[in-house]
């Protein structure tokens, strides 16, 4: 009856190679985006996140191509996020192949846009990615890969959020990104109380305790790593066992 | 082996096609069904909304193509529209088995279900073989086929047990997504294109 809590690898994708930094900043090559996502397939992911942080736009005929060779080879859902700021944006990325896509900068600008895209492509194809900085009297939403303060509090913007149609909410803590000190557990369960879609936990995971920690305090449906996976830090396996002897429900 | 995918809605036809050819069939999408007599089998994918999908399908052109005894695939609304109407909005459905879509309603679980459920094969059937007893399968749904009969093989629990695959004869829905579905996923297309004559 419960659904499975799931197990997310990131890909942050910049000129074809993936990439990692901490905090946002300071990127260093992590590996191919399609042996990656391959590999975290037979592993046992439950999903792969794909974030397009290349900044131009010239290069976005590449990525698409990417994205559907990723797609062809992955029979596990996908997502598709970074520079989608139409609802054309938005479809292309779907005929590429993806199941969902991700927005952040264009949602915070023009919040209708999370509506048309639930009302087009329905809500379980909308995900809103959220970076949230720890501020004073609660967390601040940042745009622009993390540059630029949007001046609206984190929780709010997810309840907002919700209630424009997003099907699910990708919470990254950005003091926590690439840190692996641990998920923002405040932060996301200040958000899993505020809404009934399902939120993944990003940013600071490094221990296989951490996971447990954003699924069972954080309240989250799913958690979300990089750098961790990336590196062979711990496999997704690794995660998904001690998961499952601490008894979460997950798919094996 | 040539496989036509109807093409009615807005979203992913891009991964049930890549699924098909990865297990060796050749795909082609369609909107009116006009090369329907070429294809080997059809495939009705999970995407869009019952009443526009009722609508924009070449419906008789289907139910004629399972009668000559083509195999159809339907997968999740694919399936729904194998019934003759639903909750989500007026059109007629190809009432191929008894029952309507429903909503998912009770207050214990979060609509839509997006994610990994068990299921529970519940009787052999061609698509059911070789699953393992409990398989994981990947959901997007806020409705489903409230239908009972020996045409329902496989079930899954969420809030309400409801059929997560149905097979009779040419006729075989999912209510899950088997190209999204890993292993389980993949041995279900399989299944499917084995009943399908080359």
């Amino acid at each position: 009856m419960t659904l499975a809590k799931r197990i997310v690898p990131c890909l942050d994708v910049k000129a074809g190679r993936v990439v990692k930094g901490v905090k946002f900043e300071g990127l260093r090559d992590a590996g191919d985006p399609l042996e990656l996502s391959s590999r975290y397939r037979d592993e046992g992911a439950d999903e792969v996140v794909f974030l397009d942080i290349t900044a131009s736009l010239e290069k976005r005929a590449t990525m698409r191509s990417l994205v559907r060779s990723v797609a062809a080879s992955l029979d596990i859902p996908f997502t598709v996020g970074g520079g989608i700021r139409t609802m054309s944006d938005a479809r292309l990325a779907l005929a590429s192949g993806a199941d969902k896509v991700a927005v952040n900068t264009a949602a915070l600008r023009n919040p209708e846009l999370i509506t048309k895209l639930a009302d087009v492509f329905g809500s379980q194809c909308v995900v809103v990615a959220i970076d949230a900085k720890r501020a004073k009297g609660g967390y601040q939403v940042f745009s622009h890969s993390a540059t630029r303060s949007a001046s609206v509090d984190a929780v709010e913007w997810a309840r907002k959020a919700a209630e424009l149609g997003a099907g699910e909410l990708l919470v990254t803590s950005i003091d926590r990104d690439g840190t692996k000190i641990g998920y923002d557990i405040k932060l996301l369960k200040s958000i899993t109380e505020k809404v009934r879609i399902p939120v993944i936990a990003s940013g600071g995971a490094g221990t296989l305790e951490h996971f447990l920690e954003a699924l069972v305090d954080g309240g989250c449906d799913a958690a979300l790593a990089a750098s961790l996976f990336h590196y062979r830090e711990l496999t997704v396996k690794q995660v998904k066992d001690y998961l499952a002897a601490n008894g979460v429900v997950i798919r094996p | 082996m040539r496989i036509e995918v109807f093409n009615y809605g807005a979203g992913n036809l891009f991964s049930i096609q890549a699924a098909l050819r990865k297990e060796g069939a050749q795909t082609a999408l369609t909107k009116d069904g006009k090369r329907l007599d070429e294809a080997d089998a059809l495939v009705l994918p999970g995407v869009g909304s019952f009443n526009p999908a009722a609508k924009m399908l070449p419906m008789q052109k289907i139910l004629d193509a399972v009668d000559s005894g083509k195999p159809l695939l339907g997968v999740c609304l694919g399936l729904q529209l194998f019934l003759k109407k639903s909750e989500e909005g007026p059109g007629k459905g190809l009432s191929l088995f008894p029952g309507e879509v429903k909503k998912f309603r009770s207050s214990e679980v979060k609509v839509p279900q997006i994610g990994w459920n068990t299921l529970a094969v519940t009787r052999e059937s061609p698509l059911t073989d070789g699953l393992d007893e409990e398989s994981w399968v990947y959901y997007v749904n806020s409705y489903y086929p409230e239908t009972k009969g020996k045409w329902v093989v496989a079930t899954s629990k969420y809030g309400v047990e409801f059929p997560a695959l149905v097979s009779a004869k040419n006729v075989h829905g999912t209510q899950f997504h088997p190209e999204k579905s890993g292993k389980a996923g993949s041995r279900v297309l399989q299944n499917f294109l084995r009943t399908v004559k080359r």
